[in-house]
């Protein structure tokens, strides 16, 4: 089954989440789908054995076919397209934004004079590798890019179904999260009992509601701030997976990248029964693995 | 000759907005007989390329000179490939600002003003 771990807010514990989750289990691959800052592999230490580059497909205009239409910048959603029709001296241009392109292909695909070909350009980077019996997979998005979900997307093409897949999200609500969770067989909030932790789990509550996925949360540093969350949880009929209390060895432990079940080996209990909580519940829906594109 | 003012409002006695590509309304004057035309800005909430968008209804518009608080890296490319001059920096009512343009007292500058996404956060 695959289970993805997001949060609306930053910085809540997602990554320790996923990592520590990952290292309680067997049969385990991992996919760390913050491409904008990507660190499981600093806790997970892989040895990465293939890096693969990522592209998308940006237009290149054919300015002798080009008869300044405008068709190309009409259907791009982005406006990562401008046209600008000739004026007195004869000439026109069309201005192309790479920044801004998604690579959907609507400006190729409709363009009247077929003036239009696909470049690819290279956005990021895919890393496979393995640490211990973790299958490993990262995406790294390069620095000054900022169109992190085609790159999320070709990370999770290598979802192995054999195994169990925890997907490690990136924080927020925006497209990166959503390619990043789509298609989870349950999704894991994890979130900390402040007023920005509650704001912030309500909006993250929104996105997986509209994404149909069964979701839960885990509350870290459970013992500090008030007794919101547990009370918006608890109107709202969501399970509270696992409270990670506000501990300053945990917090030591982090800081030197050593992962939390090493640290405290009493967590890989608690991690494997929320697990089995989560399978058993549900593990046995449908797999949507057909329906990573959108 | 026609020139736009960037707008917070639908006419001559309006301020001028300091965004362009998010502007509520842009002011297409003509400098010969003050005759204007106030448009609402179809691009406020695009959620990318609203400069670039503004920057081609200028050019569709046959504006020579647009006047605004600031402009950002795409719409300043849009309009300088359009044949655009750009004068940023202005402020005040939009009748002021055309009286200012006319008696020659601003300037273009190179460049564009500041980063995108600039007029998100003044929404």
């Amino acid at each position: 089954m695959i289970i993805s771990i997001a949060s609306g807010k930053g910085g809540t514990g997602k990554t320790t989440v996923a990592v520590n989750l990952a290292l309680s289990l067997d049969n385990i691959q991992f996919l760390d789908c913050d491409v904008e800052e990507p660190d499981a592999h600093i806790f997970l230490k892989p040895e990465i054995k293939t890096k693969l580059s990522a592209h998308i497909p940006i237009p290149e205009i054919d300015k002798e076919r080009c008869n300044y239409c405008g068709k190309c910048g009409q259907v791009c959603a982005y406006n990562a397209v401008a046209v600008i029709p000739p004026r007195d001296d004869g000439k026109g241009s069309v201005l192309i934004f790479p920044n801004l392109c998604h690579g959907c292909g609507a400006c190729s695909l409709l363009c009247p004079q077929k003036a239009i070909t696909e470049v690819n350009k290279e956005i990021g980077v895919v890393e496979i590798g393995n640490s211990g019996g973790i299958q490993f997979i990262h995406g790294r998005l390069n620095i000054g890019e900022v169109m992190s979900s085609p790159l999320i997307k070709q990370v999770k093409e290598y979802i192995n179904p054999t195994r169990t897949v925890i997907i490690d999200a990136p924080p927020g609500t925006s497209c990166s999260v959503i390619a990043s969770i789509k298609s989870s067989d349950f999704c894991i909030l994890v979130t900390e009992p402040t007023p920005f932790g509650l704001n912030d789990l309500i909006l993250a509550v929104g996105v997986v509601k509209k994404l149909k996925i069964p979701f839960g949360v885990v509350i870290n540093r459970a013992d500090i701030g008030d007794n919101k969350v547990e009370d918006y949880c608890q109107e709202n009929k969501i399970p509270i997976l696992m409270r990670i209390p506000f501990d300053r060895q945990i917090a030591v432990s982090y800081s030197k990248g050593i992962p939390l079940v090493e640290a405290r080996e009493e967590y890989k209990r608690e991690l494997q029964e929320m697990f089995n909580f989560i399978k058993e519940k549900y593990g046995n829906q449908t797999h949507r693995h057909d329906t990573y594109a959108f | 000759m026609k020139i736009c003012v960037t707008s917070q409002g639908d006419n001559l006695n309006s301020r001028v907005d300091p965004r362009f590509g998010r502007c509520k309304y842009f002011i297409i004057v003509d400098t010969d007989n003050l005759q204007f035309e106030a448009i609402r800005n179809p691009s406020i909430d695009a959620a990318s390329g609203a400069g670039i968008q503004s920057g081609q209804l200028m050019a569709s518009k046959q504006v020579k000179v647009v006047l605004s608080g600031n402009i950002g890296p795409n719409a300043h490319e849009t309009l300088t490939q359009a044949g655009i001059e750009v004068i940023t920096g202005v402020t005040g009512s939009i009748k002021e600002a055309i009286e200012d343009y006319k008696a020659g007292k601003l300037k273009a500058k190179d460049g564009p003003s500041v980063n995108s996404k600039f007029g998100i956060s003044g929404k």
